[in-house]
């Protein structure tokens, strides 16, 4: 089983740059990074503009729907999903195993150029990922990474309390 | 699979509600999403076949408020209950946090609830979880309903591990918060555990 995803300040930070130079790049509208279990990480662009929450529980049915099917046909993935709309158009690519990666683009920009960069930001977002995992390890074994190692029952029944 | 974000301090943690088809696991959600306030929660999402059963899942984002300043976030999933959808099943208990069993206390349908309850078992084995290890709580929904069984008899069946379990009548409410707190709770202790 995978332990929980940990991410700080300096990884967020990095990712989110990549984000917006893969979006310049790719002259796509918006660009985001939600993990297999549909939990949004990272955005870039016009992302008010959307229900971001309900994208990234969807995108991560759709990616997880599609591995279903992959493996009936005995293939271990298919790693890009694309869907084209009159107007805007989805790329959905698997990063590192366990990140997707969504682009949303209209008629200024193309498939194949979105492809292209997809690629080369994929690339670099997997090598934070890796970081990512190790620094996670890291800390782990010194300390409890949980900010909920010292939380109380208080703190608890506070939430609950209206 | 939680997932704790520093950066935005907030962390994000899924809820799964399994059963048999027709148990009210949708209703569920639906009564927790009338009753939040609109700061607190997202959308209601519900991928449904045209007759409302549930054909992927339906997911509710849910904020509880803030713990020691970060942010919690709840993603309410349901499974779709009916015997046939089990590739679907299998895939939303992906990172799974922790599972509130809805079972329906009809008496024609304690077969059904058994056999959910052994496939959950199943399903989560096969995602690397064990149901005795998972922070899991029981409902008996459709309390009001008169074929309903004994709350005794129903435990005797469907008790797992001494889980909390909660009676309930979902369209009502009754029951239906007391066991999403029930469930949150146990996540977080699990959390702090961690």
């Amino acid at each position: 089983m995978d332990a929980g995803l940990v991410m700080y300040e300096e990884e967020f930070d990095r990712i989110t740059s990549i984000l917006n130079r893969l979006r310049v790049e790719s002259s796509a509208n918006i660009v985001f990074l939600v993990d297999k279990n549909g939990q949004q990480i990272a955005g870039a662009g016009e992302i008010d503009r959307v229900d971001t929450t309900s994208l990234a529980s969807l995108t991560a049915g759709n990616v997880a729907a599609t591995d279903g099917l992959a493996k009936l046909i005995g293939e271990k993935e298919f790693s890009i999903l694309f869907h084209e709309g009159k107007k805007d158009n989805i790329h959905i690519s698997i990063v590192g195993q366990r990140l997707i990666l969504v682009v949303i683009f209209d008629e200024r920009s193309s498939l194949g150029l979105v492809r292209l960069r997809v690629r080369k930001a994929a690339a670099e977002i997997e090598r934070v990922l890796t970081q990512m995992e190790a620094k996670a390890k890291e800390v782990g074994a010194m300390e409890a990474a949980s900010p909920f190692a010292e939380i109380t029952d208080e703190d608890i029944d506070a939430l609950f309390s209206e | 699979m939680s997932f704790i974000n520093y950066a935005a301090r907030e962390i994000n943690v899924k809820i799964v509600y399994y059963g048999p088809g027709l148990c009210g696991k949708t209703t569920n959600l639906q009564y927790i999403y009338e009753r939040s306030n609109p700061q607190q929660k997202g959308r209601l999402i519900s991928l449904a076949t045209e007759t409302d059963r549930t054909l992927f899942f339906d997911f509710l984002p849910l904020d509880l408020g803030t713990v020691r300043g970060f942010k919690t976030r709840f993603h309410l999933y349901t499974v779709p209950g009916q015997v046939f959808y089990d590739a679907s099943r299998k895939l939303i208990l992906k990172g799974v946090d922790g599972v509130v069993f809805v079972a329906d206390s009809q008496e024609a349908r304690m077969d059904a609830n058994v056999e959910s309850l052994r496939n959950l078992e199943d399903n989560l084995r096969e995602n690397g979880f064990e149901l005795k290890a998972i922070p899991y709580v029981l409902q008996f929904n459709k309390r009001d309903l008169p074929t309903a069984v004994s709350v005794d008899e129903m435990y005797r069946l469907l008790n797992y591990k001494g889980e909390p379990t909660y009676e309930a009548i979902a369209p009502q409410g009754m029951g239906v918060f007391e066991t999403l707190k029930a469930v949150a709770k146990q996540v977080l202790y699990e959390l702090r555990r961690k």
